[in-house]
């Protein structure tokens, strides 16, 4: 099973999608899902205090807007758990969005930067399109290994563990 | 506040997702402590795909497009609101655009208040208060603000940043004057009530009905028991046109105070757009208390000595008090004269307002000049050299807030 970053990052479509073939969709609705259900906190409607820009200063500097520092705290730890990821262009509205052009840019720059497969598509326009749109998503997800090989998972323990005493 | 007063006013929120700012709360406590409910007009989700041919604004981001499909809502009667807010993020060239002219198109189409802000995940709900309270103020209390002769004896306290002024009128007429600075908010204007009342030859007890405004409204109204505590964006444009004798019609007040300023664009008196400055004190009334100092002048000589200079001679840009503060000692330094100096310090912080604020309010004549910063001289001159009109600068126009009180408190003065 891969992580899978998706964009748009709030797609539905994409997440079930990505669910279907055995792997797990790194969306924006668990993140949110996380911080509603929170209970130390009262800032509605997501919860997102003035503190959540701040820690968006990871991934943006401070001459950023904080619309998109806010969007980033969620958005960024997906990117950093990702492991393949799918990026559809030109999608509309209630296909997915996060509501600024600006994150949307820093997003797909930051998953393109990782060194992991990604599978760029355009959002199809007709009938045709919109199946070749889905074969193309399934064979990328088929191309991913559904199970992590077992040197794989030690290796990635130990780095952890390393990790972990540095700290 | 009568039961008129009191009625909840729905305001349209359009901005650009504020609620991933950590903003959210802090506007929904201010819309509260005015009595003002938040509210998103409803579009078809579709229509943000297509918004942008239909607006003639064509941007990338969709929650700025949802912002014209809500404005859409607004003007076309769709959403029933009483007022607009909106909002988008500082330092977003994309929003600062669609919200200009989101404003814009709402203010054509929709006869309802409407004001714009752009937010830091710093904002506070004490910062957005004077803001939602002048926009509730508009809904709620027409039938005050179209008060255009002061009646009865009444009084006026504004509460200022810097300094507190009070006065007395009576039958349209102002009877007593009192002016202090700004130390401890109460004895300060305890102090310039006194001194009002002195000069009138009046007790408190014969006063019919007392209004208070500035930062210190809530305060000292409690304190003085005061019939009305208002904003000074409101009693402001009230007092502006009532000392400039332009109560009908259109109108662009100024005012440069001590903290912050205001320009508001007024039409019979009542304010329609409006911005409030404040990040930096560089176009306040205290950069020029800080020329004055280094200068060695009083605040009073000040205006006197820039009328006399060239602005042109100084380069001098007071965006920031610290950087304006070192631009003048290096013109000093230089050889440069105080008279210049002091003409360079006002072209800067008139330049600052034209830049910052008068963008968002569409200036229209006559601009009446108000507050403590009126006064100086030079101040007027360099506004109206930079926008090339006459600038009206009314007597009294330093005690613009106090007026404005007394003025409206004459509305609480039984027949």
């Amino acid at each position: 099973m891969a992580k899978v970053f998706i964009y748009p990052i709030n797609s539905l479509i994409l997440s079930d999608l990505v669910e279907r073939f055995g792997h797990k969709p790194l969306s924006m609705m668990n993140q949110i899902r996380e911080k509603v259900t929170s209970i130390s906190l009262d800032s509605p409607p997501i919860n997102i205090t003035s503190e959540d820009p701040k820690m968006g200063l990871k991934y943006a500097a401070i001459e950023v807007p904080p619309g998109v520092r806010g969007r980033m705290s969620l958005i960024g730890p997906l990117i950093e758990e990702t492991e393949a990821a799918i990026i559809v262009e030109n999608p509309p509205t209630n296909f997915g969005c996060v509501g600024c052009d600006r994150t949307n840019e820093l997003t797909k720059y930051l998953v393109r930067s990782k060194d992991v497969p990604i599978l760029e598509v355009k959002y199809p326009e007709s009938e045709e399109e919109a199946r070749d749109f889905v074969n193309k998503i399934a064979e990328f997800l088929e191309s991913l290994p559904k199970e992590k090989s077992e040197e794989d998972e030690k290796a990635k323990e130990e780095k952890t563990a390393e990790m972990e005493d540095k700290k | 506040m009568s039961a008129e007063d009191s009625g909840l006013v729905k305001i349209a929120l359009v901005s650009c997702g504020s609620e991933y700012s950590g903003v959210q709360p802090e506007f929904d406590e201010a819309a509260a402590k005015v009595n003002a409910k938040f509210v998103y007009p409803e579009i078809d989700v579709a229509s943000i795909d297509t918004i942008g041919k239909d607006f003639g604004l064509e941007v990338a981001s969709g929650d700025l497009r949802l912002m014209m499909a809500r404005a859409k809502a607004v003007a076309e009667g769709i959403a029933n609101v009483d007022g607009v807010f909106i909002t988008t993020c500082f330092r977003c060239a994309e929003g600062a655009i669609v919200r200009n002219e989101v404003r814009r198109y709402i203010h054509r189409h929709a006869k309802i208040p409407v004001i714009s802000y752009s937010f830091t995940e710093s904002t506070t709900a004490g910062t957005l208060l004077t803001r939602l309270e002048a926009l509730t103020t508009v809904v709620r209390r027409r039938h005050l603000l179209a008060r255009e002769v002061q009646k009865g004896l009444t009084a006026g306290i504004d509460s200022g940043s810097t300094t507190t002024k009070a006065v007395i009128m009576k039958d349209n007429k102002i009877i007593g004057k009192g002016w202090v600075p700004t130390t401890k908010v109460l004895e300060s204007a305890e102090e310039a009530y006194s001194q009002a009342l002195k000069e009138a030859g009046v007790s408190r007890e014969e006063v019919q009905a007392l209004g208070t405004t500035g930062y210190g409204r809530f305060l000292i109204g409690d304190h003085f028991k005061a019939q009305l505590v208002q904003e000074e964006i409101t009693v402001n444009s009230k007092g502006a046109v009532y000392l400039a004798d332009r109560q009908r019609g259109p109108a662009t007040v100024i005012d440069i105070g001590g903290m912050d300023n205001k320009a508001i664009s007024v039409e019979d008196g009542i304010p329609g757009m409006f911005t409030m400055g404040g990040i930096c004190a560089g176009a306040s009334g205290r950069f020029f208390e800080m020329i004055s100092k280094r200068l060695g002048v009083d605040i009073t000589e000040l205006g006197d000595l820039a009328v006399k200079g060239m602005h042109k001679n100084v380069s001098m840009n007071s965006y920031c008090i610290v950087f304006g503060t070192q631009s003048l000692v290096n013109s000093l330094a230089k050889g440069a004269s105080p008279e210049d100096v002091a003409a360079a310090a006002c072209h800067s912080v008139v330049e600052q307002i034209y830049e910052q604020q008068l963008q968002e309010v569409d200036v229209k004549e006559p601009l009446i000049l108000v507050g403590g910063s009126s006064l100086i001289a030079g101040v007027p001159k360099a506004l109206g050299e930079l926008l090339k009109i006459n600038v009206l600068v009314p007597e009294n126009s330093h005690l613009i807030g106090a007026v404005g009180a007394a003025l409206l408190a004459s509305g609480y003065v039984e027949e």
